[in-house]
């Protein structure tokens, strides 16, 4: 078969598998500018940047046609130059064009693209009133003031995590990104993943700062502050000053730091090495026993958030270890204080994170113990980058300096987390040494690792054939969870991560628009677990030191209350309640409310509601009974549930609402009634 | 009594209705927007609370089913009045003076800023872009009926019909 070829610019190209024209464009050496083209997600055609004249057929989007054997375009036309142009202005004109104090600036795309294309005045007046910010969330900032209604982040949101917390709403001119009813960010379903974030390119969204708090725990000369520096971000800083994508910074780091005024500072890695033991003796436990399979990692707080939200009869069988993060928190603020004698109130620290729902994930009151937090205070990659650039570091020129001791020494095993597939990895080369008992001859598990969405494998332990999954992506969850749930696949353990990638691909990782350079850094980490000494976090040194002194077995009494956790379901939007029957003139009433979430009403809940009302009607009791419908009680294993005056009935039925009402109704010292 | 009793049963059956909706639409989020115009018809508004519903129902976010309900001027979130009186405001009419008869509306129903309904839930005022009746501009629909020729003073004395026959109404 004869080449199917077309003409850009009056030059050839070759049509290979390319899906729209943009991606042959860009093929051909020749930058095409847009907002709402991301490969990830589907064409959009909104912002009409990367128009392209077609011979034959007019101006049109390179991004939603096709490419066909002998079309013949143009890209860069003075028309085309214009009408870009115009485009531009016309979005600049009603942004809130605060660049010089925007944390977008340097990552902007609006900027960037309206200094390449030559715009240099706006003609256009302001016509939009100023909108207020959403603040509402630990993780992220809205302000719609930025916002170019490219839908990039209604996309991600609804095509990469299946959540779509945010959308458009009304029309025309007064169009609005927003979460649902005009609620604010914290009171909605957003799991805080701030892939909308990543994705944004102006500062409409953004990870929210916390860079002042940890400037004022540095400047307090009582305070020791320390920090724990996650994986990902030793591969990524460097793209925020130059230097190739994918290098090992954690030398660099560990001096900018030192030279900021932390105390100490420590990996996140350490204690991935001891989620790795405490996790794989959980789930070696649970495969012994037969007993809530398949595991669930629970590392990612953007997917734990996710499940409790939407897939509460898997809480049983999420991992009840917290995520290093957490767990990190809670050793240090356990060993510290006794080893050094710091008041616990002193010791400050420091997350330094790839991910926005970490943030969150912080100050969830699980995580705090008598008003202190187990970590006080998350920053991004991002954020540590502006802090080194404020401190007027020069961060190319340092030389590395080496992580303290003990919680600063890890092997490879923790450094994987890093990228999907990693804690997988982890655990592998544990639980194979452990149940076999025989050594490893060779560490890598080339097969759970990969940029495919799902990927699989398994793996013999003691004879036994284990089987794992490995996601990233909520949406590719939910999928395996659905072909869980239908019996078309079985697993015994599943790991998930929310962002595309694993932690490298978080939103608090420098904003990049080039999704090859996810893959660096996955390199970087995958390489750094090369160069270490030790591979298995069973080797850790000081993780072995950690049980001898402080544990005695994973999983012990004081394992458990210092690294485990526990889920509840919750709810996707706050304040949500349906008021079926009510009287208002009724001095004494008993409440009925009846939950309708999803779950419950997969069980028929609703059903149960015409059953209760038709009992109240049929017994004439509409004077004294509220009926309400409820958007999830968070107690979706029990369902359906009915809460009569506060007294929650699980699993219920008709006859047992009755029985409480009645029961109720005594106390009410009205009449008894009788079905 | 037996007044609320029958306020709690219509509340009851609005439920009900709106289960029967999504039944009769085979809980299809493809037919999502015949399943607003459904309860819209019943409830005259879309609450809230039963959008909510329906997302839940459907499995989809309540944001984009938030984004579908403003989306479309049809649509309301809010209660509308007894009496929707629609003004044209097309080219057509605009040119043969529709925007006084707005104003004169607004003043007769003490009509203030953005509200479009007065607090009685008797009248809601509303323009609309164009009713393809050109030919008879400005033209002017109080719920489905269309006046044509319209001035200011018509508009009134219609206005004033109504809430004559609206008292003589309660009064019986």
């Amino acid at each position: 078969m004869n080449d199917q070829i077309m003409y850009v610019n009056g030059r050839e190209v070759k049509i290979e598998n390319e899906e729209n024209l943009l991606q042959l464009v860009r093929k051909a050496n020749i930058e095409m500018p847009t907002f709402c083209y991301h490969s990830e997600l589907s064409v959009y055609g909104a912002c009409r940047l990367c128009i392209v004249d077609i011979e034959g057929r007019g101006i049109c989007t390179s991004c939603t046609t096709k490419p066909e054997n002998g079309m013949k375009i143009k890209t860069h036309t003075k028309q085309l130059r214009d009408i870009r142009k115009i485009s531009i202005e016309l979005l600049l004109a009603n942004h809130d064009q605060s660049c010089q104090t925007c944390v977008k600036t340097a990552s902007c795309k609006l900027q960037k693209l309206a200094g390449e294309l030559g715009v240099d005045k706006v003609r256009f007046d302001k016509t939009e009133s100023i909108k207020p910010l959403d603040l509402s969330s630990e993780a992220l900032v809205r302000d719609p003031n930025k916002c170019i209604l490219c839908g990039d982040c209604v996309r991600a949101c609804y095509e990469i995590q299946d959540v779509g917390a945010i959308d458009f709403s009304n029309r025309g001119s007064s169009i609005t990104v927003s979460p649902a009813f005009g609620k604010s960010l914290a009171e909605v379903e957003c799991v805080d993943c701030g892939q909308c974030a990543r994705v944004c390119p102006t500062g409409a969204i953004t990870p929210k700062q916390h860079t002042e708090e940890v400037w004022n725990a540095l400047a307090d000369s009582k305070k020791i502050v320390i920090a724990q520096i996650a994986p990902a971000v030793r591969v990524a800083i460097g793209e925020l000053f130059g230097i190739k994508p994918g290098s090992l910074m954690i030398g660099q780091i560990v001096t900018a730091l030192k030279m900021m005024g932390f105390d100490k500072v420590f990996d996140t890695s350490f204690a991935a090495d001891l989620t790795t033991i405490e996790e794989t003796n959980e789930f070696i436990n649970r495969l012994s026993k037969g007993e809530k399979l398949p595991l669930f990692t629970s590392c990612c707080p953007a997917w734990v958030k996710f499940a409790e939200q939407y897939h509460p009869e898997l809480l049983n069988n999420l991992s009840t270890c917290k995520s290093p993060q957490q767990m990190f928190g809670a050793v240090v603020k356990e060993v510290l204080p006794e080893q050094t004698g710091i008041d616990k109130k002193d010791l400050v620290v420091v997350s330094i994170m790839p991910c926005t729902a970490k943030k969150v994930e912080a100050n969830k009151s699980e995580f705090v113990k008598d008003g202190i937090k187990e970590v006080d205070f998350v920053i991004t990659t991002q954020e540590l980058a502006s802090m080194i650039k404020e401190s007027g570091i020069n961060f190319e020129a340092l030389s590395p300096e080496s992580l303290d001791l003990p919680m600063g020494f890890k092997t490879g095993a923790g450094v994987i987390f890093g990228n999907s597939g990693g804690v997988s990895e982890a655990v592998l080369r544990y639980a194979y040494e452990k149940v076999n008992g025989t050594k490893l001859t060779k560490y890598d598990f080339s097969e759970v690792r990969g940029s495919e969405s799902i990927r699989e494998t398994s793996v013999k332990l003691n004879g036994t054939e284990v089987k794992l999954a490995i996601v990233s992506g909520l949406k590719n969850a939910n999928e395996l969870i659905r072909k869980i749930n239908s019996g078309e696949a079985y697993y015994d353990i599943i790991e998930i991560m929310a962002c595309p990638g694993g932690c490298i691909g978080g939103a608090g990782q420098p904003v990049t628009f080039d999704e090859g350079l996810k893959s660096e850094r996955t390199k970087g980490l995958y390489d750094n677990d090369k160069m270490l000494q030790l591979h298995k976090s069973q080797e850790n040194p000081y993780i072995q030191d950690l049980y001898k002194n402080l544990f005695s077995d994973p999983g012990s009494n004081h394992a458990h209350d210092l690294l485990h956790t526990s889920y509840q379901n919750r709810k996707r939007i706050l304040h949500s309640e349906l008021s079926i029957m009510s009287d208002n003139n009724a001095a004494e009433k008993i409440e009925v409310k009846v939950c309708i979430g999803t779950n419950c009403f997969i069980k028929k809940s609703q059903s149960l509601i015409s059953q209760i009302l038709k009992f109240v009607e049929e017994k004439e009791l509409q004077h004294c009974i509220d009926v309400n419908a409820t958007f999830c009680m968070e107690k979706c294993g029990e369902g359906p549930n009915v809460l009569v005056d506060g007294i929650h009935i699980k699993e219920c039925t008709l006859n047992k609402t009755v029985e409480v009402i009645n029961n109720r109704l005594s106390k009410l010292k009205t009449r008894q009634v009788e079905i | 009594m037996k007044e609320s009793i029958e306020i709690e049963n219509s509340m009851a059956r609005k439920f009900e209705k709106v289960c029967q909706i999504l039944e009769e639409n085979k809980y299809d989020k493809n037919r999502l927007i015949p399943i607003l115009q459904a309860v819209q018809d019943e409830e005259r508004y879309l609450p809230e609370k039963i959008l909510s519903f329906i997302a839940v129902s459907l499995k989809v976010p309540p944001a984009l089913v938030y984004g579908v309900a403003t989306f479309y001027s049809h649509f309301t979130l809010e209660p509308k009045g007894k009496y929707v009186i629609k003004i044209c405001d097309g080219t057509a009419c605009h040119v043969k003076s529709s925007i006084p008869i707005f104003e004169a509306i607004k003043t007769k129903l003490s009509l203030h800023g953005n509200n479009k309904t007065t607090e009685d839930l008797l009248f809601t005022l509303e323009t609309v872009s164009c009713l393809g009746a050109c030919g008879i501009a400005p033209v002017v629909v109080i719920n489905e009926e269309v006046h044509s020729l319209m001035t200011p003073e018509k508009t009134i004395s219609l206005i004033d019909d109504i809430l004559i026959a609206e008292a003589n109404y309660v009064l019986a």
